[in-house]
């Protein structure tokens, strides 16, 4: 519509504000045609442009000994020896998923392959990190089930393994719904290959499937704004995923860079040929020229403008020289797939598009790509608590109904009913399947070693204190690790929040992004890669702010990988500085009393028991380690109880001598830096005196779960718990609506 | 003895089965190789995998385009000679619908993909894949599939359990699927032929938690080493 017929003017109905259209008019030195302004207002919203995020970002750490793509690449990868590098990133695909789940969430899983499938890397693993609202709606019932068979659907068919991730379930996510994928991919240091174009004269061939109508301004658009009534509308925005298109795009691209014939590649995602062919000669310095006319097409009578935006998935890009075009495109056609050159990398710095021969759009490359206008945001601390408070549990429920209560929670239960829809085991690699330990483990033979991954984030606990809550996530993401006997190499994140534009949201990704620097700083783990997802709002108000940090180490020995149920007679121990309180807790939130702030705790000593722990598990001392987490010690326990099926006693007298808490407390309350481990009592026992708390409190036993905290017992019968720790699934099933795929 | 593992574009288990093949036969790098689906030599192959995944996408069914193929035809002259072939999961659901195995494989009871760890127990079958598994014997391998229910009209059920072509049955309580009869997998009626759902290639190496479904691959080159000798 334009402004003559009474509604907006074009610019400000894609989504760009009056100003940034004058800096366009200005930095060209006239009015943009229509083409010109498509691409501006994608590459320039707050999907591609990180107008609100950039100048936060900044603080992160991207140095370290094994780094070999940091931010800026596609994604980030570190050195895993002999020649071997693991490539790995996390993104969001939040509100394509809230508006259409299925779809939405392959789409994200497909988009997150071909960033380290750009790379030269082959995926090996895929983790998601999931939020919905309470299960209990008949939309969260409907999202859960599209969203897991939707990343089932891509990652089972593609031949990915899903190994590992998270799902909480919380109100404030009720309508905006998050689902961030990380992929984890292996190749050959010396064979990986940027995204810069390069080279005067060098053809550039679009390969993988035909450019349609779909997801004009997909992710770009749905992206950048909060969602609101009607959001049914924008579904035809929503990108279709193919995932056989992308396995034969997988292989081809792994031939194409054996064989040595490709400058560099890049893969299409959000706003599509626009910002891939524009990035790419942004990286290298150079032009280019893209020719609509020559884009192999769905619908014969696409406009430029259309074709430049179009989400179609399942394409890349490449720069390829001269001589190599005819055996690229010979390769392409070997897997089936659709190619054509259609442009070329100039000496002009200038972004051109034609028409067969004909131009009709022209951009300084420098000035659609790096010429948004950062923001600065204006934040503002919160008086109170601006989100639901909904009690679930009996104010006189005592300790055993308080800890079967939380063995129920969605959050806390199992998830094998969504595990249980993802292949876990191809390629050969999966030491421990999603489930199975607090990391997965994939086999690398290649370099005589493993490397442990791990995704998490606990936005409950950041709203509460957005700082010490994403140094919390962090160091869970490390103590997971700990538990397996990896070391931290890198780690990627994925930062879901609100409207940046509001003051309450501006101050918690401020203070997020603070947390997240000072916890990668002491752990020595560099943030390689990463995403934002922004306007995570409704008109019912904005999400937990949700750091979600994905971190991958390594470890050299996959048998002493701590994986182990425990076994009758073990002995159980506390280990690490957790000061357990219930502030932010999973308790607090059942009974309807959340409110802002967590105790502070420093960071150095929980490290030092996460390196204590890891050591341990790498010299075999346990044989099981998990870290204390949602539900505190007590849920910790028990569920390792529930997994190896066998029950234990334990008096946690010294957790409450050593930090004056309460029996409540010490059963049920959170805070980072706390591990159980169990096994041999002697082994269990050297590990003190070093520096870091050791209690022992138990031991492996019966059928019965038996938890004396002071003046509290939580004592419940193996199986009522492993019943309550498996009812997800029936929670999930009921009333499920039409199945639709 | 050397392996072919046929290759489809949209194959996802090749890499494994190719592995599986090369730990069968004592890690030689000599002992197995890919075959691509537009191939129809077979010379020097003396046994075939076809393996799972989602040959040509499977958007009409699963396995329906494969069968089509030419290295598909040329495993059928294969198969035909009476040489051993072994298809898994998606390899099993090519071989039904190219009608070297009897029944078909629809769409799981509960819709779902479901991948779990699970028991097979081993059945009366007379096939050079079994020849390392006495019946009644269990092994755990991975299930792992969305349109993997075993169905055959009853006078074939019949006739499949008359002639000893069950190979693998689902342990009791453990159909995940709603496999008639609790099937897994079966051959062919000369037996050189034998499709499964659940997959051996995935349980062969001790850090994955089983190395059951060695037997199969170890199976077949026992046998030909004994008939060549």
């Amino acid at each position: 519509m334009s402004a003559a017929e009474g509604g907006q003017p074009p610019h400000r109905e894609l989504g760009l504000t009056d100003a940034e259209y004058d800096l366009i008019r200005e930095k060209m030195g006239r009015e943009p045609n229509g083409v010109e302004l498509a691409m501006f207002s994608l590459l320039w919203s707050e999907h591609c442009a990180y107008k609100h995020s950039r100048k936060l970002l900044r603080q992160l750490p991207t140095e370290g000994p094994r780094v070999v793509m940091g931010p800026g690449e596609n994604a980030g990868a570190v050195d895993v020896g002999d020649g071997w590098s693991v490539a790995f990133k996390v993104e969001s695909h939040n509100h394509p998923s809230a508006v259409e789940p299925f779809q939405g969430a392959a789409t994200g899983v497909g988009g997150i392959l071909r960033d380290v499938i750009a790379l030269g890397a082959r995926p090996i693993a895929i983790l998601d990190s999931l939020r919905f609202g309470e299960p209990d709606t008949e939309r969260t019932r409907y999202l859960v089930d599209g969203v897991v068979r939707g990343i089932g659907h891509y990652g089972n068919s593609m031949g990915i393994p899903t190994v590992g991730g998270e799902i909480y379930f919380e109100p404030p996510y009720e309508q905006n719904p998050l689902v961030n994928a990380m992929c984890v991919g292996l190749a050959r240091t010396d064979e990986m290959v940027r995204a810069a174009a390069a080279g005067a004269g060098n053809k550039v061939v679009l390969f993988g499937s035909l450019t349609g109508r779909d997801g004009i301004g997909g992710a770009s658009v749905l992206a950048s704004a909060e969602l609101d009534e009607g959001d049914d509308a924008k579904r035809p925005t929503v990108q279709i995923g193919d995932p056989f298109e992308e396995a034969k795009l997988l292989e081809c691209c792994q031939e194409l860079l054996a064989e040595g014939l490709l400058v560099s590649l890049q893969d299409l995602g959000a706003a599509g040929l626009t910002s891939s062919a524009g990035e790419m000669a942004s990286a290298g310095g150079t032009g280019i020229d893209i020719d609509v006319g020559l884009v192999p097409l769905r619908e014969a009578d696409m406009e430029p403008f259309e074709i430049m935006v179009s989400e179609s998935q399942e394409r890349m890009l490449a720069v390829v020289e001269p001589d190599e075009v005819e055996a690229v495109l010979a390769l392409c056609a070997k897997w089936q797939t659709a190619s054509a050159v259609v442009g070329e990398v100039t000496d002009s710095g200038a972004f051109r598009i034609l028409k067969h021969g004909e131009t009709v759009g022209e951009i300084r490359v420098e000035d659609l790509v790096d010429g948004c206008p950062l923001y600065d945001l204006d934040p503002a601390e919160p008086a109170e608590w601006i989100y639901p408070n909904r009690g679930t549990l009996r104010p006189e429920a005592d300790a055993s109904e308080s800890l079967l209560s939380l063995l129920a929670a969605p959050s806390i239960a199992s998830k094998r009913w969504a595990y249980d829809q993802y292949d876990s085991v191809v390629g050969s690699r999966t030491v421990h399947r999603a489930g199975a330990a607090d990391a997965a483990v994939l086999n690398l033979p290649e370099s005589d070693r493993a490397i442990a991954v791990a995704i998490d984030g606990n936005g409950r606990r950041v709203a509460c204190d957005p700082r010490q809550g994403t140094i919390e996530a962090t160091l869970e993401c490390a103590a997971n690790l700990a538990c397996v006997g990896a070391e931290p190499l890198g780690v990627t994140n994925c930062l879901n929040f609100g409207n940046p534009e509001k003051p309450t949201v501006a101050w918690q990704l401020g203070q997020a992004i603070e947390g997240l620097a000072a916890a990668c700083r002491a752990l020595g783990a560099p943030v390689v890669g990463g995403n934002v997802s922004l306007y995570n709002e409704t008109p019912s108000g904005p999400i937990y702010p949700t750091p979600v940090v994905g971190m991958v180490g390594e470890l050299f020995d996959p048998e002493r990988a701590a994986g182990e149920p425990w076994r009758e007679g073990d002995a159980v121990a506390i280990v690490g500085p957790l000061n357990p309180s219930l502030a932010g807790s999973e308790l607090e939130k059942q009974r309807g009393q959340l409110g802002r702030g967590l105790p502070a705790a420093e960071i150095e000593p929980v490290k030092a028991a996460i390196e204590l722990v890891r050591e341990a598990v790498r010299a075999g001392e346990v044989r099981t380690a998990t870290d204390v987490s949602d539900g505190g010690i007590a849920t910790a326990l028990a569920e390792l109880a529930i997994r190896s099926g066998i029950g234990l006693r334990a008096d946690l007298a010294p957790v409450i001598a050593q930090h004056d808490c309460s029996g409540e407390d010490a059963l049920f309350g959170e805070g980072p830096g706390g591990f159980v481990l169990a096994g041999d009592r002697q082994a269990l026992e050297r590990l003190g005196g070093r520096g870091v708390q050791v209690e022992l409190i138990g031991a492996v036993a019966g059928d019965l779960i038996e938890i004396v905290a002071d003046d509290r017992t939580a004592k419940v019968l193996l199986g009522e718990a492993t019943a309550a720790h498996d009812s997800l699934d029936r929670r999930i099933e009921s009333d499920q609506p039409g199945l639709t795929h | 003895m050397i392996w072919g593992v046929l290759q489809f574009p949209g194959s996802c288990d090749e890499r494994d089965a190719l592995n599986a093949c090369q730990i069968a036969g004592g890690g030689s790098g000599e002992s197995a190789r890919l075959v691509w689906h537009e191939e129809t030599d077979l010379s020097g192959l003396d046994a075939i995998v076809v393996p799972g995944g989602f040959s040509y996408g499977d958007y009409l069914r699963a396995g329906a385009i494969a069968r089509f193929s030419p290295a598909m035809t040329a495993v059928a002259e294969f198969a035909a000679a009476g040489r051993p072939v072994l298809g898994i999961c998606n390899g099993f659901q090519v071989l039904c619908e190219s009608g070297l195995l009897p029944g078909a494989l629809l769409t799981n009871e509960g819709t779902r993909f479901i991948c779990r760890q699970g028991e097979l127990v081993v059945g009366e079958a007379d096939s050079p894949f079994l020849a390392a598994l006495e019946p009644g014997r269990r092994i755990s391998i991975p299930f792992k599939h969305q349109s993997g229910r075993f169905f055959a009209p009853p006078e074939l059920l019949a006739s499949i359990e008359a002639n000893r072509q069950v190979a693998f049955r689902y342990a009791p309580g453990q159909n995940p699927n709603g496999s008639l009869n609790d099937i897994a997998g079966v051959t062919n009626e000369a037996g050189n032929v034998l499709g499964l759902m659940p997959h051996p290639e995935h349980a062969v190496e001790a850090f994955t938690g089983s190395t059951d479904g060695l037997a199969l691959f170890r199976g077949v080159a026992e046998s030909l080493a004994g008939s060549a000798a």
